[in-house]
């Protein structure tokens, strides 16, 4: 069967085979698109029972997924963009990078790890743009954190838009220095959710315009319409 | 093709599989995963006097084989489902029942006369078992004297089908059936969530922001089908079942409990087309046992 559409910034919701301890689905960003071979793939970090077992499959093995959910991370027709990640939270800049690319905006990657250990595929995210890079205790890149590298202690900041996908409070970092700056930022948010399709309403996150779904509203939202104290 | 319609107190469902009150929003999230004709009935999410934030999040944590819940009936209130809801739901080919909330006999009795002027809605399920809210919600249905009060203040008001939703969360499954039934109930709906709770050990913090939920999922089941049991044998009145119910041997395992309907709660989580699935396999065992219909194992029970 040949993909749907799919908009960067969508997410699946996987279950989990094989794995006695876990019961709900687990979400993860569309790291990327292909439909001339007609794939889509993920980016998967081992955290827990889930995580595990979703990493012991091999190719050939099928994977029950319910996608492509939620909305997507605005596309500009034109400026300069900044795609953000950090650690897992890297997954949907690929795709991101893609699209931006046949909308022909190539963006810059800011992505940052904890160590060199953890970095990975450098050399894809460059494929779209130039990728400045910084782990918290310097082995590679930058030392310190997304918001702490040069990309956003020079002035003035040469980007139109920010798109940002990682840890709560690395989101909320990088949406304060976008205010700071006046640079319109999205952020990528990945409360706890169960169903994934908008009935569960577990997975809230309150807006200007009261409690909305993370998973149907979002994931994506203006970080100007979240109630987050910047 | 075994007959699978079922009538509870008048309603005509076209086959025993309804799903639950929170967990199927107002339906029309699953339209784009199959035909809600294929339903016997939708129970939509609950519906209060005025509108509710609900509870902070964390609202969910998963556990062995279920999960626990604090949404705290977060919806726009009555006015809003009148007037914006109910007609994008009027014209469903299927049962659209509205499961009625609030934290006063006032606020019960005002929302059920309300959605009484809905001519689509044959029926409401009072729901006294909510474990998620301060005030209202369980606190109705754990005590016999106040399920009786405010099924009977509900009843003086709603002239169709009157539905109540129990809660698990008691001593005597049965007490609290009697006492519904005594305040005019023409069904019974059971059961409601089971209060639990989460901690992680690494933060020595509950998981989720109100400490306490609701557990729902196969985690429950058991529990479930005793009470379903207890409760068909002790009242007179039709049941709906639900509780942990994933597939459709659950589904016939309540029927055979004494549910007269059941409800699909947490399964459409899992897995969105679930629902359909379960009418295909009620059908297909009842195919298999050369049993004519579906309300024919209603109860049916056999002993040890």
């Amino acid at each position: 069967m040949p993909l749907p559409e799919i908009f960067p910034g969508q997410f699946v919701q996987a279950l989990v085979h094989n794995s006695p301890a876990t019961f709900l689905r687990r979400p993860f960003s569309i790291h990327f698109v292909d439909y001339a071979a007609n794939t889509l793939s993920l980016l998967v970090q081992a955290r827990g029972e889930g995580t595990l077992h979703l990493g012991m499959l091999k190719p050939g093995d099928s994977l029950n997924l319910v996608y492509p959910l939620g909305n997507s991370f605005s596309i500009p027709s034109s400026g300069n963009v900044l795609l953000v990640g950090g650690g897992a939270g890297v997954a949907p800049l690929m795709f991101m990078g893609d699209y931006l690319n046949k909308k022909n905006i190539r963006p810059d990657f800011l992505v940052g790890f904890r160590t060199a250990d953890e970095v990975s595929q450098i050399d894809e995210y460059s494929k779209y743009g130039k990728v400045f890079l910084s782990t918290d205790d310097g082995s590679m890149g930058e030392k310190g954190f997304v918001t702490q590298h040069s990309v956003f202690t020079t002035s003035p900041l040469a980007y139109q838009r920010i798109c940002c996908c990682g840890p709560d409070a690395m989101m909320h970092a990088v949406a304060k220095l976008a205010k700071e700056k006046g640079v319109a930022c999205e952020v990528s948010l990945e409360n706890m959710m169960a169903c994934g399709y908008g009935v569960c309403l577990c997975c809230i996150t309150p807006t200007d315009k009261g409690n909305e779904r993370v998973c149907l509203e979002g994931p994506v939202f203006d970080t100007r319409k979240l109630k987050w104290e910047l | 093709m075994s007959d699978l319609s079922i009538n509870i107190a008048g309603i005509d469902f076209k086959n025993p599989v309804s799903t639950a009150s929170g967990c199927f929003g107002y339906g029309e999230e699953f339209k784009d995963f199959y035909d809600l004709g294929l339903l016997g009935g939708i129970f939509v999410k609950a519906v209060t006097g005025s509108n509710r934030d609900g509870n902070k999040t964390p609202r969910m944590a998963e556990t062995a084989s279920g999960m626990l819940n604090s949404v705290g009936l977060q919806n726009k209130g009555v006015d809003h489902f009148c007037k914006h809801i109910y007609p994008r739901l009027k014209n469903f080919d299927t049962q659209i029942i509205v499961n009625v909330s609030g934290s006063t006999i006032e606020e019960y009795v005002e929302v059920a006369s309300r959605i009484n002027e809905l001519e689509g809605i044959p029926a409401i399920e009072l729901n006294i078992s909510c474990p998620n809210v301060k005030e209202g919600g369980m606190a109705f249905g754990v005590v016999p004297s106040t399920a009786t009060e405010v099924t009977r203040a509900v009843r003086d008001v709603y002239k169709k089908v009157l539905m109540v939703k129990l809660s698990p969360n008691v001593t005597s499954i049965t007490e609290m059936a009697k006492a519904v039934v005594d305040g005019g109930a023409d069904v019974l709906t059971l059961i409601n969530t089971l209060l639990g709770m989460a901690i992680n050990a690494e933060t020595q913090k509950p998981v989720i922001a109100t400490t306490t939920g609701g557990l729902s999922g196969p985690a429950i089941k058991p529990v479930a089908l005793r009470m379903v049991w207890q409760v068909y044998n002790a009242v007179k009145i039709p049941i709906v079942g639900l509780g942990g119910i994933m597939n459709a041997t659950d589904a016939i395992e309540f029927m055979l409990a004494g549910a007269s309907v059941i409800q699909v709660g947490t399964a459409n989580f899992i897995d969105p087309m679930v629902a359909p699935k379960i009418v295909e396999g009620i059908n297909e065992y009842l195919d298999r046992h050369n049993i004519a219909a579906a309300r024919d194992i209603i109860g049916a029970l056999k002993k040890p």
